[in-house]
C-alpha cells in the first residue's frame, strides 16, 4: 500500500503544490487502492480512472505553470451516487437510474472540480439514502473495512468506507436522518452535516427537501473543514440556501480550543437502548472536553422522545413527492412498454421492478400520511413535533454553545441483521435526526473503539444554525487529545484489508 | 351520444343557475415560473427546457420576481387582499406531460383573496366575487399519435414536449356567482371579456384564448330557487373562446334542467366542451376522487410581500378598463355605438396611440376599425400584429389632409407599409403615388382629354360646365388617379373659357 | 388502527406502484408495526403548536425575471427512454376524453 494513502487530504494538497509529489501520482495510488480492495469493500459504484487522471494531469499543469490553486486542489476524492456530474451516471442505488447520465452538475459538484478536487468516482449507498447500512443498495452492500462482515452504516456507507480503506482521503457525503454522521461513527471517520441551506442542494437528488444537506466527510477534523469550505455558501440555484458567510470552519478547525466552552449532554440522548461501550466511549469523551477546559451541563430535550415519529412521517411524506418523478417517462428505467400497455401501465410496472423494498415501504407510508383524511393527524401532527424539537433546541442553546450525545446507539451490526425489521433499522437514527428537523449543524467525530467488540464509536457535536465552526473547534480538541492518548490516529488501529494485487 | 335538453325559457321557468368560473391566465414574462427557460410560444420541441422544468432528478425550482409581482397585480386590480404570508405546495398526481408528478401550485394560502370584478350585461352593472388569485405553473404539451382524429382515444402513443411545462400561471376563482337569472349565460362570457381586458391593461399576459394563454372553466348547477342549498355541479373544462363561455353555460342549464326534473340526479363530474356540436360530455369517470395529498413546497420557502411592495405595485395599476372606456369616449366624441365598435375590434389602445401622435380622432377610428379592421380579418390576425403603427396611421392621415394623397391613395400607402416597404412617406415616393397638382404635368393631360372629346369641350365652351366631369374622369384615368381633381376642374375651364 | 391489505393497495395504486399480492401481504404488517410506533406524533402537541414546514425562518428568495441558455435538445432526450419526433416518446395516455 502506498505511503501516499495514510496522508491526510491537507498534507497531499500541500505536497502537490509544493511539486513533492504531483496529483497524478496521487490519484494513481488511489485508484490502485481501489481496485486492490474494492472488490471486498463495494464503496464505490463507479470509477472513471481515466477522467480522475487526465483531471490530476490538469492540477499538475497549473502547478507547473506556478498558476495559484484552491487548498484541496489534486486531491482525489468520491463523490456520492445521489449528486449529478456531467459525464457520469448518477444511480443513487436504484435500479431505477441504472444507466442514468445526468445531463447536469450539481453545486457541489461543481464547485469541487472548480477548485480542482480529483472526482475518483461515485460512492454507494442506500437506494436512494434511504436506510442505515447501505443493504439498500440494489448494487450489493458496502462492507465495513473495520470488520468485513458488518455495515458501514448508511446511506452513505460508500463515502464513510472509503475513506476508511485508504479508498479516498475525501469523501462527500447527504444526511437526511444521520446518513453522513452515522456511517462515520461506524467507520472510525469524521463526518459532518453543515447547518440546513449551509450547502446547496441543486443537483442533489431529493429524498425528503425539508431535511437532505450535503456536508464533508474525511479522516481528520482540518480536512473535513477544508472540503466544507470548499462547498459550502449560497448558491442562487437553491432557494433555502442561505445568503450568508460561511463560517470560519477552517480556523475553528486549527483552533480546537475549547477553553470556556458551554458543553450539553442531552439526557434523553442515553441511557436504555445504547451499548455499554457506545456509552463508555461518550462519557470519556465528554470527560477529555471537561478536563480541556470546557464547561459541562446536562441538559434536557423532552421532544426528543417524539423526533423518530415525526422524521419517520415528514422523511417519507416528502419522499413519496420526490420519487414520483420516477414514472419511466422522460429518464431512466421503463418496463413492459410493449406497445400495448398505456403509460400508467407502464408507470406501474416499472415502479414496482425499479423501487428496492425500503423505497417502496417509505413511499407508502408517506403516501398515506399525506393523503386526505390522515394529514392532521401524521404530516400535521409531525410538523408540529418538529416545532417543539427546534424549541427544545434554542432553549439547550440558550444555555449551551455546543450539545453533544453519542452519534448511533450500537457499534456495526453484522450484515443482514436488520434488513427485515425496518424498526430496528431507523433507531439507529435516533439521535442524528433531531438536528435534521431542526436545521442545525451537526457532527460526528471517532471517540474510539467499543471494549466489547472493539468497534469504532462517534461522538456527536450539534451547534445552532450557521454556528458549524463550532462543530469543528470541539472535534479538533478531541482528536488532538485522542491521537496523543492513542499515539496515532484511530484508524491505525483498523485491521489490514487482504489486496487483490498490489 | 346526446344529451335530452330542455327549453332554455323552460329551464329558467324551473330554476335557478349558479355559476362558478376558473380562469387560468399564461403570465407573459419572459421566463418560466421557476425557471430560467423561454416562454416564447411555438419554439421548435423541448428546446426551451432545464433540469428544472423537465423535473429532472436534483433540480429545484426558484421563483420568478416578476411572476409573483403580476400575481399581486392582478389581485390588487381585482380587489383583493394580499396574503401577509404565502407559501406554495405540491399537488401530487401522476400525468405524463406533469415531469415532477406533482405541480407547484398554491392550496389553502393563496396570494390573493377576497375581491371582485364589476361587468355590465345590457349596460347593466352586475358584480362577480372573487374567491382568490393563485400562482401556479403549466404543464408540457401531449401529441396524440395513431389515433383516428390526433386525439387521446384511441392513440397508439403519445409525444411530449416540455417547453410549455413551468410557464406561470395565475388561476382566478369566482365565488359561486348567483342572482343571475336568464342572463347567466351573457354574465359568464362578461366576466371573462371584463376579465380578458383587465388582464390587457394591466400588461401581464398576452390574453390569446386562441393560443391558450386565456383558459376557462365553467361550473354549473341548478337550484329550484334562490332559497335552496347550491345544487350538484358539473365543471365543464377548457373553454377557449367568449362565445363558447356563453353557449356552455347555456347547453349545461338546458342538459341539467332536463335530468333534474325527470327526477335524475346530476353527477359531480368533469365535462368536455365540444365546439363544433355546442354540447358537453362527461370526462372519463374516476373510480375514486383524485386524493392530491397537498403539503406545503419544501424547496421554496414562504412569501411575505411587505407593505410597502404591494403599496408599490398598486401604484402601478392602470386606470381599470369600463372607466377608461367611458373617459376616452367623452374626450374623442364617440356614440355609444362608435365606442362598441372600437372596443370589440380591440382598437381602443391602437386609436389612443394614434391621436397620441397627433391624429384626430374620428379618422383615427375610421382607419382602425374601418380599412386596418377589414384587412386584419382577411389575414387572420389580430389588430395590434398588423405592420403598421399608430403613428404611422396617424402619418397617413397628415398625408390626406395636407392634400398629398387621397383616400384612394392612402390605402394603397396603407398596403404598401403592411408589406413592409417603409414608412407612408417612403411608400409614397416609392410608388410615385403622390397626386399630380403641377400645372404642367395636368395641363399636358388636359389637352390630351379635350382632343379626345371635342363634342364634350363643344358643350363646355357653350356654357355647359357641369360636362366638366367626362373630362375630369379622362384626366384622372391618364393620371392614374394621381392628380388633383380640383386643380384639373380649374384647368379645364380655363382652357374651355 | 390497523392498516390492511385492501389499503396498502389503495396506497400503492394512489403511489402508482404495481404490487403482487404476495407483496400487499408481507408490506401490510410491516407498515402497520411503522405506523403504530410514529402514531405517538399525534398526542405530543397541542393544537396551540404551529406547524414547521422548513427547517429555517427564510422568506422572499426570488430570481429576476431573465432568460437564461436551455439545455442542448440533444441532451434533454439522450436520457429519454424512446424518443419520436424531437419529443418524449410514452406509451399512450389514458385520456381524460370518453
Amino acid at each position: 500500500m502506498s505511503e501516499l494513502l495514510h496522508r491526510t487530504a491537507a498534507e497531499l494538497a500541500a505536497g502537490i503544490a509544493a511539486g513533492e509529489h504531483s496529483s497524478e501520482e496521487v490519484t494513481r495510488a488511489h485508484l490502485d487502492r481501489i481496485e486492490a480492495v474494492d472488490e471486498v469493500v463495494h464503496a464505490f459504484l463507479h470509477v472513471d480512472g481515466e477522467r480522475a487522471l487526465e483531471a490530476a494531469r490538469a492540477v499538475d499543469a497549473k502547478v507547473a505553470a506556478g498558476e495559484p490553486l484552491g487548498p484541496l486542489a489534486g486531491v482525489p476524492l468520491g463523490l456520492k451516487d445521489v449528486l449529478t456530474m456531467r459525464g457520469a451516471p448518477t444511480t443513487c442505488g436504484s435500479r431505477m437510474l441504472r444507466d442514468w447520465h445526468p445531463p447536469y452538475d450539481a453545486t457541489v459538484t461543481r464547485r469541487l472540480l472548480e477548485a480542482g478536487l480529483v472526482v475518483l468516482g461515485k460512492t454507494n449507498m442506500d437506494e436512494f439514502a434511504m436506510g442505515s447500512s447501505t443493504e439498500n443498495s440494489a448494487y450489493g452492500p458496502t462492507r465495513n473495512p473495520w470488520d468485513t462482515s458488518r455495515i458501514p452504516g448508511g446511506s452513505g456507507g460508500g463515502s464513510a468506507a472509503a475513506l476508511a480503506a485508504f479508498e479516498a482521503p475525501l469523501t462527500i457525503g447527504t444526511d437526511t436522518g444521520g446518513s453522513i454522521r452515522q456511517p462515520a461513527a461506524v467507520t472510525g471517520t469524521v463526518g459532518v452535516k453543515p447547518t440546513y441551506g449551509g450547502t446547496s442542494r441543486y443537483g442533489l437528488v431529493a429524498l425528503a427537501s425539508s431535511l437532505d444537506q450535503p456536508g464533508p466527510c474525511a479522516r481528520t477534523v482540518l480536512d473535513a473543514a477544508l472540503l466544507h469550505q470548499v462547498i459550502a455558501g449560497h448558491d442562487p440555484l437553491d432557494s433555502t440556501s442561505i445568503d450568508a458567510p460561511v463560517p470560519d470552519v477552517v480556523t475553528a478547525a486549527r483552533s480546537g480550543d475549547v477553553a470556556g466552552m458551554r458543553i450539553g449532554v442531552v439526557r434523553e440522548l442515553g441511557g436504555e437502548g445504547y451499548a455499554p461501550g457506545v456509552e463508555q466511549r461518550f462519557t470519556e469523551a465528554v470527560e477529555l472536553l471537561s478536563g480541556l477546559g470546557a464547561e459541562v451541563v446536562e441538559v434536557s430535550c423532552p421532544s426528543f422522545d417524539a423526533a423518530l415519529g415525526a422524521y419517520y412521517l415528514i422523511m417519507p411524506s416528502e419522499a413519496s413527492s420526490n420519487l414520483a418523478r420516477f414514472d419511466a417517462m422522460r429518464f431512466g428505467l421503463r418496463v413492459g412498454d410493449d406497445g400495448t400497455r398505456s403509460a400508467e401501465e407502464v408507470m406501474n410496472l416499472t415502479r414496482e421492478a425499479g423501487f428496492g423494498a425500503e423505497v417502496k415501504r417509505r413511499i407508502i407510508i408517506g403516501t398515506y400520511a399525506l393523503s386526505s383524511g390522515y394529514y392532521d393527524a401524521y404530516y400535521g401532527s409531525a410538523q408540529k413535533v418538529r416545532t417543539l424539537i427546534k424549541r427544545d433546541f434554542d432553549a439547550a442553546f440558550e444555555r449551551c454553545d455546543v450539545l453533544v450525545s453519542p452519534t448511533t446507539p450500537s457499534t456495526p451490526w453484522p450484515l443482514g441483521e436488520r434488513v427485515d425489521d425496518p424498526l430496528a433499522m431507523y433507531k439507529a437514527d435516533l439521535c442524528t435526526l433531531p438536528s435534521n428537523l431542526a436545521g442545525n449543524a451537526a457532527a460526528s467525530f471517532p471517540a474510539g473503539l467499543a471494549p466489547e467488540d472493539g468497534l469504532p464509536v462517534g461522538l456527536q457535536v450539534m451547534a445552532p444554525p450557521m454556528a458549524d465552526d463550532r462543530l469543528y473547534r470541539v472535534g479538533a480538541a478531541l482528536e488532538r487529545a485522542l491521537t496523543e492518548q492513542w499515539g496515532g490516529p484511530l484508524l491505525n488501529r483498523i485491521p489490514q484489508l487482504q489486496e487483490v494485487s498490489a | 351520444m346526446t344529451a335530452t335538453v330542455m327549453g332554455y325559457e323552460e329551464a329558467l321557468r324551473s330554476f335557478d343557475p349558479v355559476l362558478g368560473l376558473e380562469v387560468h391566465v399564461e403570465l407573459s414574462t419572459r421566463s418560466k415560473m421557476f425557471c430560467g427557460c423561454s416562454t416564447a410560444f411555438g419554439a421548435p420541441p423541448n428546446t426551451q427546457t432545464c433540469p428544472v422544468c423537465l423535473g429532472l432528478p436534483g433540480a429545484m425550482p426558484v421563483v420568478n420576481r416578476t411572476a409573483v409581482e403580476s400575481a399581486m397585480r392582478i389581485g390588487l386590480a381585482l380587489g383583493c387582499s394580499i396574503a401577509d404570508w404565502c407559501r406554495f405546495a405540491r399537488k401530487n398526481y401522476f400525468y405524463p406531460d406533469m415531469p415532477k408528478n406533482f405541480q407547484t401550485s398554491q392550496y389553502d394560502e393563496p396570494i390573493a383573496f377576497d375581491g371582485f370584478l364589476d361587468v355590465e350585461v345590457d349596460g347593466e352593472p352586475f358584480r362577480v366575487e372573487i374567491e382568490r388569485a393563485h400562482m401556479e405553473e403549466d404543464t408540457g404539451k401531449s401529441l396524440h399519435v395513431g389515433g383516428s382524429t390526433g386525439r387521446i382515444h384511441g392513440a397508439s402513443h403519445s409525444l411530449l414536449d416540455y417547453n410549455r411545462s413551468g410557464v406561470p400561471l395565475i388561476e382566478i376563482v369566482t365565488k359561486p356567482i348567483t342572482g343571475t337569472g336568464a342572463r347567466a349565460p351573457e354574465v359568464a362570457r362578461a366576466y371573462v371579456e371584463a376579465l380578458r381586458d383587465l388582464l390587457r391593461a394591466l400588461d401581464v399576459s398576452d390574453v390569446r384564448m386562441e393560443q391558450g394563454s386565456l383558459r376557462c372553466d365553467v361550473n354549473v348547477s341548478l337550484r329550484t330557487d334562490p332559497t335552496q342549498p347550491f345544487g350538484t355541479r358539473t365543471e365543464t373544462k377548457n373553454v377557449n373562446s367568449f362565445r363558447s363561455v356563453e353557449r356552455s353555460v347555456r347547453y349545461e342549464i338546458t342538459r341539467q334542467a332536463a335530468l333534474l326534473s325527470e327526477g335524475t340526479a346530476i353527477t359531480q363530474e368533469t365535462r368536455h366542451w365540444h365546439e363544433d356540436t355546442g354540447t358537453t360530455s362527461p370526462g372519463r369517470s374516476k373510480e375514486t376522487a383524485e386524493d392530491y395529498r397537498y403539503f406545503p413546497e419544501p424547496d421554496l420557502v414562504p412569501i411575505a410581500p411587505s407593505r410597502e411592495w404591494v403599496e408599490q405595485l398598486r401604484a402601478t395599476l392602470p386606470e381599470p378598463p369600463a372607466e377608461r372606456r367611458r373617459r376616452l369616449r367623452e374626450e374623442w366624441g364617440y356614440s355609444e355605438l362608435e365606442m362598441r365598435d372600437v372596443v370589440s375590434s380591440g382598437a381602443v389602445d391602437l386609436i389612443e396611440q394614434t391621436v397620441a401622435a397627433g391624429c384626430a380622432p374620428q379618422p383615427a377610428r375610421k382607419w382602425w376599425v374601418g380599412e386596418l379592421a377589414r384587412r386584419a380579418n382577411e389575414s387572420g390576425t389580430e389588430l395590434d400584429a398588423l405592420a403598421i403603427t399608430p403613428a404611422q396611421v396617424a402619418q397617413v392621415q397628415q398625408l390626406v389632409e395636407a392634400g398629398t394623397v387621397n383616400d384612394k391613395l392612402a390605402r394603397q400607402v396603407i398596403e404598401g407599409v403592411l408589406a413592409g416597404e417603409g414608412s407612408p412617406a417612403e411608400v409614397v415616393e416609392g410608388h410615385g403615388l403622390a397626386v399630380v397638382s403641377d400645372d404642367g404635368a395636368l395641363g399636358a393631360a388636359v389637352d390630351k382629354a379635350i382632343a379626345a372629346n371635342p363634342d364634350v369641350a363643344e358643350k363646355i365652351r357653350g356654357g355647359k360646365v357641369q360636362a366638366a366631369g367626362a373630362l375630369i374622369g379622362a384626366v384622372m384615368k391618364e393620371m392614374r388617379g394621381q392628380a388633383d381633381a380640383g386643380r384639373v376642374r380649374e384647368l379645364i375651364l380655363e382652357k374651355l373659357a | 388502527m390497523a392498516l390492511t391489505t385492501d389499503d396498502v393497495a389503495r396506497l400503492a395504486k394512489l403511489a402508482r406502484i404495481e404490487l403482487s399480492e404476495a407483496e400487499l401481504e408481507h408490506l401490510a404488517p410491516q407498515l402497520d408495526v411503522i405506523l403504530e410506533s410514529v402514531a405517538s406524533v399525534q398526542q405530543v402537541a397541542g393544537p396551540d403548536i404551529e406547524p414547521t414546514s422548513h427547517a429555517l425562518p427564510l422568506t422572499n428568495v426570488f430570481r429576476e425575471d431573465e432568460v437564461r441558455p436551455s439545455l442542448p435538445r440533444e441532451d434533454v432526450l439522450a436520457g429519454a427512454p424512446a424518443a419520436e419526433e424531437e419529443r418524449f416518446r410514452v406509451p399512450r395516455i389514458l385520456g381524460e376524453e370518453a
